[in-house]
């Protein structure tokens, strides 16, 4: 069996989170001192955000000192295509965050299955969500991998990986617009990915990296529920058929610490040539 | 014409008995209710009751409850000192005053006091913030 070093570090971070899990009553604080929904939810991608947006968050309630680790599952179903999300993340003391996530893209109507893994790695510079005046910022990076490069090589990709870069910042109002509290996120992303890179990198269409602007923003409706928007810029590197903005409408809900849910209404666009693909998106994630 | 009619009462009926922060949570001895409940949370949490040990309790809710009049837009003076000063060498942390703001939702939930109101109350304290935490 070949192993590079990207091969042995996915091995490892899923060693180690077997290891977090295994052991997580053990060995971390009973709560996470951040307050309820601090943490966001999952992304597609892994890293702690919203739905298809990373956020300078960083993902569980993990303070000062420290770890914190979360496993998710995430569904969207859209008019010809499916994707399934299996990830998991590590946080210590509100400032690192180590994420993984498994892709599959299931082409229900062209037929086949596509699929990638996420390292990601996201590190808060400056700034509390919460408390000061100054937002929080983040930078971040995923490194993407197909495991399936056929079709992407077909349909004009150049490279089966890449790395996306971002920076975000982040800031909650407590007493925001209508008396309830709000939270905006922007992040700037760095990315030559088609499809999330699902369709690979770079393209015979384009093939150098873009800056891409992506935004959420939610209104809690009291501590528990949330509703919210969000928009993410794609970019369009592929000849065959071409890739447009994604974005969602969605409902979160944190119970407690220890579980959150979020259920979307997407509009992906057009994927490989098939147009208005809108559906349903639903997430669940499990902080420790 | 009558629903229109049904729908703008609807609308702008909370508008009409809109009520200030102090009126929401009820006055003085529903914020003095709000802040005891608070104090009876924090003294059985183990994590910041030891802030709570050598003071006098009495005195404590008394001036948390002036405070939040105060802030409130309530007919009080509060008569204590600023938060830098009273809370120097404390060595709070942020993790205790996230679980000190879990306590004071906690207690305002309890008691039924709106969403609105409680986050105009968290709106006005959460910028004390920086005056109380330590790093």
């Amino acid at each position: 069996m070949k192993m590079n070093i990207r091969d042995s570090l996915v091995y490892g971070s899923r060693f180690i989170l077997a290891g977090v899990l295994l052991f997580s009553s053990a060995t971390f604080a009973d709560q996470g001192t951040r307050l309820l929904a601090t943490g966001g939810a999952s992304t597609l991608e892994g890293a702690g955000g919203g739905g298809i947006v990373p956020w300078a968050t960083l993902s569980s309630y993990a303070g000062k000192g420290q770890f914190g680790a979360t496993v998710n599952l995430s569904e969207v179903a859209v008019d010809d295509f499916r994707l399934s999300v299996q990830g998991a993340s590590v946080s210590w003391n509100n400032r690192i965050e180590l994420s993984y996530a498994e892709q599959t893209f299931d082409l229900s109507t062209i037929g086949g299955e596509l699929s990638q893994s996420i390292l990601g790695a996201k590190v808060r510079l400056a700034g509390d969500l919460i408390y000061g005046d100054l937002p929080q910022v983040s930078v971040g990076a995923q490194h993407k991998k197909n495991n399936d490069y056929a079709l992407p090589s077909a349909v004009g990709s150049q490279d089966d990986s890449s790395v996306d870069w971002y920076v975000s910042a982040a800031k909650a109002w407590l007493d925001g617009p209508f008396h309830r509290t709000w939270v905006a996120n922007l992040t700037l992303r760095s990315s030559k990915a088609n499809q999330l890179g699902l369709l690979g990198f770079g393209g015979d269409k384009e093939n150098s990296r873009d800056w891409l602007a992506e935004a959420s923003v939610a209104a809690f409706l009291n501590r528990y529920w949330a509703v919210g928007i969000e928009y993410r810029q794609k970019p369009d590197n592929l000849n065959f058929a071409e890739e447009q903005d994604w974005k969602d409408l969605f409902v979160a809900y944190f119970p407690n610490k220890h579980v959150s849910v979020v259920g979307a209404y997407t509009d992906l666009g057009s994927i490989a040539g098939l147009d208005d693909q809108t559906g349903w998106y639903l997430s669940v994630q499990a902080a420790f | 014409m009558r629903i229109g009619v049904l729908l703008a009462v609807l609308l702008f009926a909370p508008l009409s008995i809109a009520q200030n922060l102090y009126q929401q949570l009820g006055e003085k001895e529903g914020i003095e209710t709000v802040v005891e409940e608070m104090l009876y949370r924090v003294g059985g949490d183990d994590r910041i009751a030891h802030h709570f040990t050598d003071v006098d309790i009495m005195r404590v809710h008394k001036l948390i409850s002036e405070q939040i009049c105060d802030v409130s837009g309530g007919p009080c003076d509060y008569s204590g000192d600023d938060m830098k000063t009273s809370h120097r060498n404390m060595g709070v942390t942020n993790a205790d005053f996230n679980a000190l703001v879990e306590h004071l939702i906690a207690a305002m939930e309890k008691h039924d006091i709106p969403v609105a109101a409680q986050n105009q109350l968290l709106g006005l304290l959460a910028p004390m913030h920086g005056d109380i935490v330590e790093n």
